[in-house]
């Protein structure tokens, strides 16, 4: 890829990281925190790609390990930000908002 | 599949993550950003199975380890997210935090190690960069992990000559760093993810507890960095966009967080190389303080027209958020105002305690945050701390130097009486000693939240 591309890509994304958390309330630093922890876990993508083309037993070790902590981070994370989300929900019908 | 498409399904990924933080934004679109961002994982994820890299073919080489250790990844991680308790999340989003960043130094390794001598200079720096920061990040994340845990010290880890050793070690990792871009080779790379590893351990030691939530934020932003860069070095714009996306929100958070607490991002990480033990704590302890019977409380209460309900970590631990409910609902039923002053960071973590009394489903409008709940303490006839210690501790805003000095408190202290729900005199998690322990309209109750609430609750009834 043209590193111009690249540069364009990684300085937008940036500023879009920055626009879409800036007005967020205290209560849903942790959920959005796990959420974006979660989504750092696309790293399984890497993992995936590293083994496909290890050569040695070595690579192809280290690749396994990388696809089991990425799977953990990726899973596990979007899980467990469900969970605490899952307390948000309103239950009661006699609830406004 | 063509390149082409490959690429565009891509970006439907990666539009999808920024759909998921926009969601996770606002209380009432959360649940539904955080699935968003589950399908665009899940969709990158399914896609590369079909799409053959340069010079290779499909199905893909290992494609048996590579379903598998997915498998192994899923049985690790599903139940670990699944059977953990609210208290424990803040410990295991780090720890997930840092296997990701130990996922993408592993990956780096292994292109390193795949590309040899073809690799060029920028692909070599961007190696260099993924595997020193998400080394970093996995072994400051356990040590994160272990702090919460409480399987070691909570408070800021400091021994003499630490930040000579701190900057030792910093100096070092870059030298290898430097090493490892002009001589290449396995041994510089692994003598670098060593170093790097050590310094993650020692950034993190001397953090001290209440601040450890702003570490893991920044760690997570790294580890989000360091996908990017991975991103670089594949050639995967998913990865670049993705790992930016967590790099940039994560370091607003992390500033929203230390905002939230009111301390400087660099005195957080930094504060304790030039911090003091705290000391002027043991001779404290011998001081008298007022202890109270659950019927002593229900009295007071009884008689009470405004009440302000603190929650902090020992409500969280003791599982006690449906019996507080049931006391905040008697008092209602008594004409009693009931409100909870929710401060920013009470718990381990921002939100902590909103989320918790949402499982036991208080209605959101009784909920006050911290500017809103502190000029109407002047009016409360009491304030009921329940294992809430350090938001509540007005050293932060009379003891300079103090670890939590100027971090915003609530000022419960301004309540006509005070009622203090604790398991022991023990202080908080940031280690300080509590005055308003000891100031007369103090009212102590000691003993577990949950059994301390439920005799208070019985009391009251027979009021």
């Amino acid at each position: 890829m043209e590193p111009i591309a690249i540069i364009s890509i990684f300085v937008l994304a940036v500023f879009v990281g920055f626009e879409v958390v800036s007005k967020v309330s205290s209560t849903l630093h942790t959920p959005l925190m796990s959420g974006a922890n979660a989504i750092h876990g696309v790293i399984l993508v890497g993992a995936i790609i590293v083994a496909d083309h290890s050569s040695t037993n070595l690579e192809l070790g280290l690749a396994v390990a990388a696809i089991i902590l990425a799977t953990i981070n990726m899973v596990g994370g979007f899980v467990v930000t469900d969970r605490m989300l899952e307390m948000f929900k309103p239950k009661k019908g006699g609830e406004k908002k | 599949m063509s390149h082409f498409l490959y690429s565009l399904i891509g970006l439907a990924a990666g539009v999808c993550f920024i759909l998921a933080l926009k969601g996770l934004s606002t209380p009432k679109t959360a649940r539904r950003g955080n699935i968003i961002g589950a399908i665009g994982a899940t969709i990158a994820t399914l896609v590369v199975f079909f799409y053959a890299q340069e010079g290779e073919s499909l199905p893909l080489n290992n494609f048996g380890w590579i379903i598998g250790a997915i498998a192994v990844g899923v049985v690790i991680g599903v139940p670990a997210a699944r059977k953990v308790q609210m208290t424990q999340m803040p410990q295991l989003v780090a720890l997930f935090n840092g296997v990701g960043g130990g996922a993408a130094a592993l990956v780096a390794i292994v292109e390193y190690l795949h590309l040899g001598d073809t690799a060029n200079t920028a692909e070599v720096i961007a190696t260099v960069f993924t595997v020193i920061v998400g080394c970093v990040s996995f072994s400051g994340s356990i040590i994160t992990f272990l702090k919460l845990q409480e399987l070691m010290t909570t408070r800021p880890v400091v021994f003499p000559g630490g930040r000579f050793v701190i900057a030792g070690t910093l100096a070092a990792t870059l030298a290898a760093a430097v090493w490892v871009v002009i001589e290449l080779g396995t041994n510089p790379l692994m003598i670098l993810a060593a170093l790097s590893l050590l310094f993650g351990i020692l950034f993190v030691l001397p953090v001290g507890g209440a601040d450890v939530p702003i570490v893991i934020s920044l760690l997570n932003a790294f580890t989000g960095l360091t996908v990017a860069a991975s991103g670089y070095v594949l050639d995967s714009t998913l990865l670049i966009i993705a790992g930016t996306l967590v790099g940039a929100s994560g370091t607003i958070l992390t500033r929203l967080m230390a905002e939230a607490m009111g301390r400087s991002l660099f005195g957080t990480l930094f504060g304790a190389f030039t911090a003091k033990p705290q000391e002027a704590t043991g001779a404290a302890e011998e001081r008298p303080v007022r202890s109270g019977s659950p019927d002593d409380v229900a009295i007071l209460l009884n008689y009470a027209r405004r009440v302000v309900i603190v929650p902090g970590f020992g409500l969280a631990v003791a599982q006690a958020q449906h019996t507080v409910r049931e006391l905040a609902d008697l008092m209602l039923a008594k004409g009693i105002d009931v409100a909870y002053g929710i401060h920013p960071v009470a718990g381990r973590m921002p939100g902590h305690m909103n989320v918790l009394l949402a499982e036991a489903n208080v209605p959101y409008d009784q909920l006050a945050e911290m500017d809103e709940v502190n000029p109407t303490f002047g009016q409360t006839d009491v304030a009921i701390v329940i294992g809430a210690n350090d938001v509540v501790n007005p050293a932060a805003q009379t003891t300079p130097g103090c670890p939590i000095y100027g971090m915003p408190i609530l000022e419960v202290s301004n309540a006509a009486n005070i009622i203090f729900l604790k398991r022991s005199m023990r202080p908080g998690f940031a280690g300080i000693e509590n005055e308003l322990l000891y100031d007369p309209k103090t009212m102590l109750l000691f003993g577990d939240a949950k059994a301390s609430l439920t005799k208070v609750v019985s009391a009251l009834k027979n009021l």
